[in-house]
């Protein structure tokens, strides 16, 4: 009985283990769930296929040119020029930081349609404008 | 869990009035929340009103972590002691976990919406979150599959106990999982601010309304647990078994 016990929690064991190893392959995408500029332009093949791209949007950079919205998105040292086909959440603005889907352009470019605000887990009181902007 | 708890879940008028002045002070605490998170504290610079959502999400992420430690530690303790009512501690804070976890996917998704900008996200955060919500819904199908098998009443059988004791104790390993992945891995999801090592910035009004959000509902969770506990050893009494309450268990 012992022993038949310890058969099936070795069997329950291993099926375990297979399992775990499935969803961590399968994962794969969701474990490096964003791409950095760095790893996009030293690997800019690998981009030409859909990827995410993850970064802070370089303050002074973002600018609207027509339909599309120009800005770059910068981590590690690395920056990538970003035109964007669409509108961004309405929480998206310079400084914070940003992850994009598209494609890497032979230009060097990333086109992109579709941007998810990633902020961070800082949290201020919005400076509203019932109080007086300037102490002077 | 000392004597007082013991105490606290015994099915008679003293317990019973204990259990109530706990709710009461949990609505308490819930209401000064409530006013505290939807009033005192101001909207967050970035994120604007959707912020106030953290006073629902965290303390539900935050309790949900503790009933499944409630999991592991009364699977643990009837794994020793082979004592039924820890088994029945046991299935009451999976159901209070699974359901809290539940809520936590929930508010979190309408808080991605509002600032992400998406209600879902393949993100290691999200996805362990959901997988931990199936491994102990997982818990509960098997007490009930155990139980329905063998005939056996949930919460008064060491077959279904034993069992579901081992999957207790091994699903709680996907709580640091959950907890660490925005660490471990890159992650939409923002990483923690009020157990964080370095403590980024919060507004003190922010975290207070944070930290009597989390008491609340830690408190009404622990009122949930008892009120369960006790309907569950009432259900059995009502119809008792052959099988003596406590007997040496083997494992392995």
């Amino acid at each position: 009985m012992i022993r038949r016990r310890a058969g099936r929690t070795a069997v329950v064991a291993v099926l375990l283990a297979a399992g775990a190893l499935l969803v961590t392959s399968a994962l794969r995408d969701t474990l490096t769930y964003y791409r950095t500029p760095g790893e996009v332009l030293g690997d800019p093949d690998g981009a030409r296929e859909r990827v995410r791209l993850g970064g802070d949007v370089v303050p002074g950079s973002l600018r609207r040119d027509g339909d599309l919205v120009v800005f770059r998105l910068a981590e590690g040292g690395h920056e990538i020029t970003v035109e964007q086909r669409g509108v961004p959440p309405e929480t998206f603005r310079e400084g914070e930081g940003a992850v994009i889907e598209g494609t890497l352009s032979a230009d060097g470019r990333f086109r992109s349609d579709r941007v998810l605000v990633r902020h961070g887990n800082e949290y201020r009181p919005s400076t509203s404008p019932a109080e007086p902007p300037d102490a002077r | 869990m000392g004597a007082r708890t013991v105490d606290l879940v015994a099915d008679t008028a003293r317990a019973a009035a204990g259990r109530r002045t706990m709710a009461w002070l949990a609505g308490g605490l819930a209401a000064a929340a409530t006013v505290a998170g939807g009033w005192l504290a101001p909207p967050d610079e970035v994120q604007g009103q959707a912020q106030r959502l953290m006073y629902l999400h965290v303390p539900a992420a935050w309790v949900a972590y503790a009933a499944f430690a409630v999991v592991l530690a009364a699977s643990g303790a009837y794994l020793v002691s082979g004592d039924l009512r820890w088994d029945r501690f046991a299935r009451a804070g999976a159901e209070i976990g699974v359901s809290l976890t539940a809520v936590a996917i929930a508010t979190g998704s309408l808080w991605g919406h509002l600032v992400w900008g998406t209600w879902w996200a393949w993100d290691p955060r999200l996805v362990s979150t959901a997988l931990l919500l199936l491994a102990y819904t997982g818990y509960l199908a098997l007490r009930r599959a155990v139980g329905e098998r063998t005939d056996a009443r949930d919460g008064g059988d060491h077959r279904v106990a034993r069992r579901a004791a081992v999957v207790g104790v091994a699903g709680f390993i996907l709580v640091p999982v959950v907890h660490f992945s925005v660490v471990w891995w890159r992650s939409l999801h923002q990483q923690a601010t009020v157990l964080a090592p370095d403590r980024p910035p919060i507004d003190p009004r922010m975290g207070g309304a944070l930290l009597l959000a989390v008491a609340a509902a830690t408190l009404a969770a622990f009122c949930v647990l008892l009120h369960r506990v006790v309907r569950l050893e009432r259900r059995l009494a009502l119809d008792p078994s052959p099988a003596p309450e406590r007997v040496p268990v083997r494992v392995g």
